[in-house]
């Protein structure tokens, strides 16, 4: 809401800082977002109210005007001017002199841009500056014809002092639609700074032919519009409404149309209460001998209205409807339609101001997409009792700026009156809140001055209150409460540690082992990213190139969603993994990344998806970093995820975690694993297959993949760890070299020897696999060391022999390994 | 003679010990070994003698020589392993880069939510989660917020195709599902995660972001109370000296409502580009929980009283880093996220 200082000053009068002022606003909630000057540019000395002596041809040239101007100082200024709107032998129009030397607004340019006026001669006469439209001025776009100042304006004042204000732009919360005026805005200003405000009920003089002889008002839908009141001023005349109208028309941000639809919105502006006038003579299908008939009423299926912007919509039964014996003739608090539309040859008005449903009036604008000044005040919520005041005020202004003649009386249709709300407010219910002692007088002062009428209760503490019908938005003690402390101010509450009793303090360990899996990944060299939880199925689809798009039903999808590029929340993190794999491998040589978060998964019979997390991490391009530290280690591989995957394990206490050949389009054949733990999966780790790569515009290089569920690793941790006691006793350790064929794997190889060793065994390690020469065509050498140890003693060479010798045999029986120790 | 020879030896010992520098040794050798230095001199003259005294001088002068060559070759040994020594030291160059230690990072948002769980466990809250995907019913009707009430505004939503399911807007419906959880325990509960806004990206909004909120509910919980605990976690947050101040704010699930602003750090207060000239930055908003969200939450308001809180954690970490677009937290360029290490 813009609120220019002049007009809220003659509600009630500021006599502090303005900054000061705007602070108080801000604390109490009515958040000044910016103060603006107008006129703050215009140079007190070079831009002053001048009146025109004369005006003359100019000698060489039909189009220009030479304008001679008196500013007060004794000696006229001859300047030239192009304005269409001064002609020769015009003479007394008040105007905006600007001199030589004075800082405008180029009035010729598209852009805004500041110029400093340099005398110039035009077509061989000497300019001494010259006169200026409002766009030269900064006040609006308007630049067709110079600015005419009202009659009365002061010959030689800055024009700084006769046009300057200042705006107040005031953001408001939903709840403060009484301060989409100025009006009620005058009102919190008086409270916070306990000035009077200045206000007294409009009346207006009807002295023409009884109303209600000439419209009848039928309300059909009471739920939807709880008053309706109108008026009527015959014989007006349309024009322009007067300057100082418009200049705060302006100011407050909206653009003057004509004085009747001006007259609307200014009490629009200043009441908050949204007007709307019709063209009387317009009014359709009355039958002779009949007063016309206006009725509020839903559409009827199929019903259209041509709105007062030329839009031919199409309603649904909900949409509220002004409506004549013709049809629709607006859209209830929304938009008025063309039929009735006031015009230049407009003579008799017939005004409107109604009480209409908020929240059916917001359904209609948000449906329509028609937002507008009156549907915004409309959809906050008015009171009814506001609808009569504002017809009295404007009825009135057409009266004194349109001419015309007020008819007798109003009719005012009121089927439903709001019950008046009294709540009982004690001074220990303010304390329970807020926490501090403030006396009954106190409060009774406070909520007075906000307009609240108080009286006190028998119970000393207690203060009956009586809200305002401007107060709609007070319902319950709370409220009042609130009320109190932004007058008191929130910097008066003393902060205080809390003491009321501390819950039972849980561990939420679900999250705790999430950051545990962060730590770990982030010791083991991967960095975090987040991604978006929206994607979209192309995307996803690059997951599988062989397949075309997956089905679009198996997803959560978004109905409104900003880009086509974010439609449905994800299944999976990998594609957008490997988007940002790709996008880091623009700048770096290295990328190890991993995320945590949410996938989205609609379960059957249920209005809510399932949102179990996942753990995705990629890595790939250098092992190492460059340095000189380092010969060139190669690129990461698969044994580089599994590395990190295996230790995080261990880090989580999943000590039978182990890994299985398996088979996903993202990943490489033969290149795959699933990681299970207890028997079950809890995801898939692999080097990406090269047409996934390729898809996803990635290099030629292994780029591994892994994609676990949280759940699953978190649940396989166990919750208590038990100390295993470390031996006082020497270890002994034995290689043993084998040979096998190529297809057995490690894992059997490391089951057959676990098994065969026994409990003695502490360690086994895979320290060398060797291929080629001596060892014969498909198979491959396998070196491990085995590591014995006992709790209670010292091994003998004697035990140990015994093991190897069954692990030797075991391993030739089974694998048909060839051992080599 | 005997004695000239010992004299010899004498002072060419003694002035080898004074050559500290392997330069040094050249002139000593030419002048004492060389071919014409002092003890060729000598044995001239010893050759000019009567021939009875030159077998001892002959046999005291040669060993004279073989003493001085063994003395200047210990001497040119000793000089070359000193410069085998330095050059060695020279080659462990103690500034080289050392051999780098490799871990990752943690992302940015993580951290502050971390600072933030912290925090205010400190105070006795704990960190509770909730569905991301919620209903219209408890993301706003249950927060007061029924269909079409102006309130709406406030929170551009992102609406999935089966009516009346969304994305959670804020972390507020958390709210409800905490008290429905813990009724009639009391309650401090911090609820993370991330929220969605249908909002066009830009330097200040983005569709995703995560939100914190904060609850307390409990027999005698105040609006002081409110404003104590995040004054406390505002100068935990950003440093003891920073000023906080409270506002009057709306939310339909809050009465009496607040926004808290924090002092400007750029300008000290002073005003500038960021804060808009007026010297605070915005940083939540809070309220005394609505007696009706109490009651949808099933405590009785006439008896429980409680504050909430939500911030949003990018804009915490923005203010906290100097960090000037929201849309570097999400775009997951390693070079940003990597500087928070
Ligand atoms: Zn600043």
């Amino acid at each position: 809401m813009r609120v220019p200082l002049s007009w809220l000053r003659e509600y009630v009068d500021i006599d502090m800082p303005l900054n000061e002022l705007a602070d108080r606003m801000t604390y109490a909630g009515l958040e000044v977002e910016s103060i603006e000057n107008v006129g703050e540019h215009w140079d007190r000395d070079k831009i002053v109210v001048g009146q025109i002596v004369e005006v003359c041809r100019h000698p060489d040239a039909d189009r220009l005007t030479i304008a001679v101007v008196d500013s007060g100082t004794g000696t006229p200024e001859a300047v030239v001017t192009g304005a269409p709107n001064i002609h020769a032998g015009d003479h007394g129009q008040k105007v905006v002199l600007a001199r030589t030397g004075a800082t405008l607004v180029d009035g010729h340019s598209a852009e805004f841009r500041m110029i400093k006026l340099k005398p110039t001669k035009i077509r061989g006469v000497l300019s001494a500056g010259m006169v200026c439209s409002e766009k030269e001025l900064g006040l609006s776009d308007e630049h067709e014809g110079i600015l005419l100042l009202e009659d009365d304006a002061p010959v030689g004042t800055p024009l700084q002092d006769y046009l300057g204000d200042t705006i107040l732009d005031i953001d408001l919360t939903p709840n403060l639609g009484r301060c989409l005026s100025i009006i009620g805005v005058a009102r919190e200003v008086a409270a916070l700074t306990g000035a009077k405000l200045r206000l007294s009920e409009p009346r207006m003089q009807g002295t023409g032919p009884s109303i209600s002889d000439q419209v009848r008002i039928e309300i059909a839908d009471t739920d939807l519009c709880s008053r309706y009141t109108a008026s009527l001023v015959r014989g007006v005349q349309i024009g322009p409404s007067p300057a100082w109208m418009q200049r705060r028309l302006r100011m407050a941000g909206m653009r003057p149309i004509n004085n009747i639809v001006d007259v609307t919105n200014y009490v629009m502006l200043e009441w908050g209460q949204p007007l709307h006038a019709f063209d009387y003579d317009s009014l359709r299908g009355t039958p002779p001998d009949a007063v016309p008939t206006i009725v509020v009423r839903r559409a009827l299926p199929g019903e259209r209205i041509t709105t007062l912007d030329g839009v031919e919509r199409q309603l649904d039964p909900q949409v509220l409807l002004i409506t004549d014996g013709g049809g629709p003739i607006g859209i209830a608090g929304v938009m008025g339609g063309r039929e009735t539309e006031i015009s230049q040859e407009t003579r008799n008005v017939l005004l409107e101001s109604a009480n209409f449903d908020n929240l059916n009036n917001r359904r209609t604008s948000e449906m329509l997409k028609l937002p507008s000044e009156a549907s915004l005040r409309f959809g906050r919520g008015l009171p009814a009792e506001m609808s009569i005041l504002a017809l009295q005020r404007a009825s009135d202004m057409m009266r004194e700026l349109a001419g015309g003649q007020i008819a007798q009386g109003i009719v005012d249709n009121y089927p439903v009156h709001p019950a008046e709300r009294a709540i009982s407010l004690r001074a220990t219910e303010v304390k329970r809140l807020l926490g501090i002692d403030i006396s009954r007088a106190r409060l009774t002062e406070i909520l007075e001055s906000l307009g609240f009428i108080c009286a006190p209760d028998d119970d000393p503490m207690t203060v009956r209150v009586t809200v305002p019908f401007f107060r709609q938005d007070v319902e319950i003690i709370p409220d009042l409460i609130e009320e109190v402390a932004r007058v008191v101010g929130y910097d008066k509450i003393p902060n205080t540690l809390m003491s009321s009793e501390l819950p039972a303090q849980r561990r939420n360990l679900s999250l705790e082992g999430e950051e545990h899996v962060r730590d770990v990944l982030v010791a083991c060299g991967l960095s975090e990213v987040i991604t978006y939880s929206l994607t979209n199925l192309d995307s996803v689809s690059r997951l599988d190139p062989s397949r075309g798009l997956p089905d679009p039903s198996s997803f959560v999808r978004i109905a409104n969603p900003l880009t086509s590029d974010r439609e449905y929340l994800r299944q999976t993190l990998m594609n957008s993994m490997l988007e940002v794999v790709r996008a880091n491998l623009r700048f770096l040589d290295r990328v190890m990344t991993f995320e945590v978060a949410r996938v989205y998964l609609p379960q059957a019979g249920q209005e809510l998806p399932d949102e179990p997390r996942r753990l995705c991490l990629a890595m790939t391009g250098r092992r190492y970093p460059l340095s000189w530290t380092a010969a060139n280690e190669g690129l990461l591989d698969y044994y580089d995820l599994k590395g990190v995957i295996e230790t995080l394990c261990r880090r989580l206490g999943a000590a039978n975690a182990s890994f299985e050949p398996a088979e996903h389009p993202v990943y490489e054949r033969g290149r795959a694993a699933a990681l299970v733990i207890g028997g079950a999966r809890v995801g898939l780790l692999g080097e990406v297959h090269s047409q996934v790569r390729d898809a996803f515009d990635l290099p030629a290089q292994a780029v591994c993949l892994a994609e676990l569920s949280m759940e699953g690793l978190l649940g396989a941790t166990p919750s208590e760890r038990h100390f295993q006691p470390v031996s006082r006793f020497p270890a002994t350790s034995r290689d043993l070299a084998l040979v096998l064929e190529e297809q057995i794997s490690s894992q059997r190889v490391h089951d057959v020897i676990t098994e065969a060793a026994g409990r003695l065994l502490q360690s086994l390690e895979l320290f060398d696999i060797y291929r080629g020469q001596p060892v014969p065509e498909g198979h491959k050498s396998l070196a491990f060391r085995l590591t014995y140890q006992d709790m209670e003693r010292t091994l003998t060479d004697g035990e140990i022999d015994q093991i190897q010798a069954r692990v030797r045999r075991d391993l030739e029986r089974d694998l048909h390994a060839q051992v080599r120790s | 003679m005997l004695e000239k020879l010992h004299r010899l030896e004498q002072d060419a010992i003694e002035e080898l010990r004074l050559v500290l520098t392997k330069e040094g040794l050249e002139p000593w050798r030419v002048k004492y070994l060389g071919r014409k230095g002092a003890l060729t001199g000598l044995l001239r003259e010893i050759g000019s003698l009567p021939a009875e005294q030159r077998p001892a001088l002959g046999q005291e002068s040669n060993r004279l020589k073989a003493a001085l060559e063994q003395a200047y070759a210990i001497r040119l040994e000793a000089f070359a392993e000193e410069e085998l020594r330095r050059t060695q030291q020279q080659a462990f160059d103690v500034t080289l880069p050392g051999r780098p230690a490799l871990p990752g990072s943690l992302h940015v948002s993580t951290q502050i939510l971390r600072e933030i769980y912290t925090i205010f466990a400190g105070m006795g809250f704990q960190v509770v989660e909730t569905p991301e995907v919620e209903t219209d019913t408890t993301n706003f009707q249950l927060l007061n917020i029924p269909p079409y009430h102006p309130a709406r505004d406030m929170w551009s939503t992102f609406h999935t195709t089966q009516t009346g399911v969304l994305l959670r807007t804020h972390t507020s419906p958390g709210q409800i599902h905490a008290m429905r959880r813990y009724c009639p325990e009391p309650i401090r509960v911090i609820l993370p995660g991330k929220c969605y806004r249908y909002e066009q990206v830009t330097a200040r909004h983005e569709h995703m972001f995560y939100q914190v909120e904060g609850l307390a509910v409990g027999r005698q919980v105040t609006m002081g109370d409110l404003k104590g605990v995040l004054a406390s976690f505002a100068r935990q947050m950003f440093g003891p000296d920073r000023r906080v101040r409270f506002r009057a704010s709306y939310f339909p699930f809050t009465e009496p409502s607040a926004e808290m602003d924090i002092d400007c750090g750029l300008c000290e207060g002073q005003g500038c580009r960021v804060c808009k000239g007026s010297g605070w930055l915005e940083i939540l908003g809070a309220g005394m929980v609505h007696p009706q969200v109490l009651q949808n939450g099933g405590y009785d308001p006439e008896i429980y009283s409680g504050f909430a809180f939500g911030m949003g954690s990018e804009r915490v970490a923005m203010l906290k880093y100097g960090i000037d677009d929201i849309r570097h937290f999400f775009a997951n360029d390693l070079r940003f996220l990597q500087q928070f290490g």
